[in-house]
């Protein structure tokens, strides 16, 4: 099980935070993914690692449907984003980019960014300092299009 | 067991009796929105997921109006990118500069009860206002849509709002979805449907429900919806007209029909009924930077501002520059501030022009703008800056929308903005007369 470095928002952290409009413009989410929760912290897209987790509140990714905001952090090798809760498009643009979205009520309370975190997305598990913090595992159909790597894969899987 | 609006419209597009909160089900979508942020890779997955054409044409409704007029030389990539995918699937339905999406997919009739429709968009909720179920969609699935013409979704409980009575003078609809959200809180509605009914939502116009199902998503909705009635209908049918009837699907549903095959039941269930006396409504704002963070305006009064915004798709009707007009009539903008006037569309921009308001609103020392999203989301017309200060009547005042991440930005109704940009400071608008 992987060892990833947490990064950790606040409550209702929205998707212009993750991402602001005036990048929407760019060319590719490549292009974007350096600009991402540059209102909150300019140095993150170079602090973060392939493997990391960010992990949010209540209601994370809530506002706008754009699908930029799970796609910089997957871009920028995020492994998962554990929240207490999540915005409903959110969640599933999530799911359908392949980006995995775990539910974890009492986790982010207890950690700090720098933690360092195991998440077993088949256990429903996540480790921090020797406490274990049990996760919601996704429904079946939603694991279905995640493991297929996102929506595109899983159609083409149907045709 | 009784079945909500929302259970309702979702049968009634699967051609089932009846479905219940937490199935999953396939619906036929009726229309789709595409925006023109969201154009290019929109395009880019419905190539890579390898469809040729789209399900239907006449079903797929492509608006440019966050981009329009181009602010920056990138932005007609998009145009040239949604042109070519026109041409590519022969669609019909295209609006290169009539104003914001939200507003020409009802205005336009592209809309109608009972209808299921997606966008590209959060606020694509808007469109419960006529009885539709509506909501926003990222890029990837909206590409899955144009190729297969069907969506998963799981059907919402619901929350019922009731509101009975007469709001007094000075409150707009504006005030009664900004006081729900602050008591849902940004998250209270997360995906869950809201249901209005209530003598108060009964009173209002058209507009002034598209307003309150606008910003349902602010309180993390699905969707909102208001039963059709015969205001509904009469301008569901006047929308055909608009825009050279681009709506195209003929309008033909009765009132009966509406109520028999749209009307919650009397004994439907819902997670949970919240009631509001109209009486007890009064002007508020939602303060920086959070839409629930909701405060009374007098509570806030004497704070000065830089700016004052009146548009977009919660606030940028024929309605909302009245009520502005209202208050602003033989009255002059604070010399320090920037009064900033954006219609919704090109139709709202000529029916204030035809009825006098524009000109009410530039003797006032408004700046009209074109119709379009501009300001609120902070592309155009009117950007700030580190320590500058705004009343806005769009939908969102999240950290940085409308210029960089040290701009305030709070959220009222066209009145409280205009007597906000009179004053130069936050000021309850009174209890002035609002005429509708």
């Amino acid at each position: 099980m992987a060892v990833g470095k947490i990064f950790k928002f606040h409550n209702d952290l929205d998707t212009d935070q993750i991402i602001a409009s005036q990048y929407l413009l760019l060319p590719t989410i490549e292009d974007m993914k350096i600009h991402t929760f540059e209102s909150l912290d300019p140095q993150f897209p170079s602090k973060i690692k392939p493997g990391d987790y960010v992990v949010g509140g209540e209601n994370f990714g809530c506002g706008s449907s754009r699908e930029q905001a799970p796609g910089v952090l997957k871009a920028l090798g995020v492994k998962a984003v554990v929240a207490k809760s999540f915005a409903r498009i959110f969640y599933r643009n999530a799911i359908n980019i392949g980006l995995p979205v775990i539910v974890c009520r009492e986790l982010p309370d207890q950690v700090e960014t720098g933690d360092e975190m195991e998440l077993s997305l088949s256990e429903g598990v996540a480790r921090v300092g020797g406490e274990e913090y049990p996760c919601t595992r996704l429904p079946e159909y939603m694991q279905k299009i995640l493991n297929q790597g996102g929506l595109i894969a899983s159609l083409n899987e149907e045709v | 067991m009784g079945q909500t609006m929302v259970e309702k419209i979702l049968a009634r597009n699967m051609g089932v009796s009846a479905v219940k909160p937490g199935d999953i089900v396939t619906v036929n979508v009726d229309r789709v929105m595409l925006d023109d942020i969201m154009i290019p890779f929109i395009v880019d997955k419905f190539h890579e997921m390898g469809f040729k054409k789209v399900w239907d044409p006449d079903k797929v409704v492509l608006i440019y109006d966050h981009l329009v007029p181009a602010s920056q030389q990138d932005d007609t990539r998009h145009y040239r990118v949604g042109d070519a995918f026109v041409k590519e699937c022969g669609l019909i339905h295209v609006h290169r500069s009539d104003g914001i999406c939200h507003q020409l997919m009802t205005e336009a009739g592209y809309v109608k009860p009972g209808d299921v429709v997606l966008g590209t968009d959060s606020h694509t909720t808007t469109y419960g206002c006529v009885g539709a179920f509506s909501t926003g969609i990222g890029y990837t699935e909206m590409a899955s849509i144009l190729g297969t013409g069907t969506l998963w979704v799981k059907v919402p409980e619901t929350i019922r709002v009731v509101i009975d009575g007469k709001l007094p003078g000075g409150v707009m609809s504006k005030d009664v979805i900004l006081r729900l959200i602050g008591d849902l809180g940004a998250d209270g509605a997360t995906y869950r449907a809201l249901e209005f009914a209530g003598s108060t939502v009964e009173e209002m116009s058209v507009s002034s429900r598209m307003t309150m199902a606008n910003m349902a998503i602010e309180a993390g909705a699905k969707c909102a919806v208001f039963m059709p009635d015969e205001k509904t209908l009469k301008y569901c049918e006047e929308s055909e007209k608009n825009y050279g009837g681009n709506g195209s699907q003929t309008f033909a549903m009765s009132l009966e029909q509406a109520e028999r095959e749209l009307r919650a039941d009397e004994d439907a269930v819902y997670l949970r009924t919240i009631t509001y006396r109209a009486e007890d409504f009064q002007p508020v704002m939602a303060c920086p930077s959070q839409v629930d963070n909701i405060c009374s305006v007098s509570q806030l009064e004497g704070t000065a501002i830089d700016q004052v915004f009146i548009g977009s798709c919660t606030n940028g009707r024929l309605e909302d520059l009245k009520a502005a007009a209202s208050v602003l009539e033989g009255k002059k903008v604070a010399p320090f501030v920037k009064l900033i006037v954006t219609p919704a569309s090109r139709k709202v921009y000529e029916d204030a022009l035809d009825c006098g308001v524009l000109q009410t609103l530039i003797k006032a020392g408004a700046i009209i703008t074109h119709p379009g999203c501009g300001l609120c989301c902070g592309r155009t017309g009117g950007i700030l800056s580190d320590g500058e200060r705004v009343v806005a009547t769009n939908n969102r005042n999240f950290l940085g929308r409308m210029g960089t991440s040290k701009v305030e930005i709070y959220l009222a109704s066209p009145m409280t903005a205009a007597a906000c940009a009179v004053a130069g400071r936050i000021v309850p608008a009174g209890g002035l007369p609002h005429e509708v």
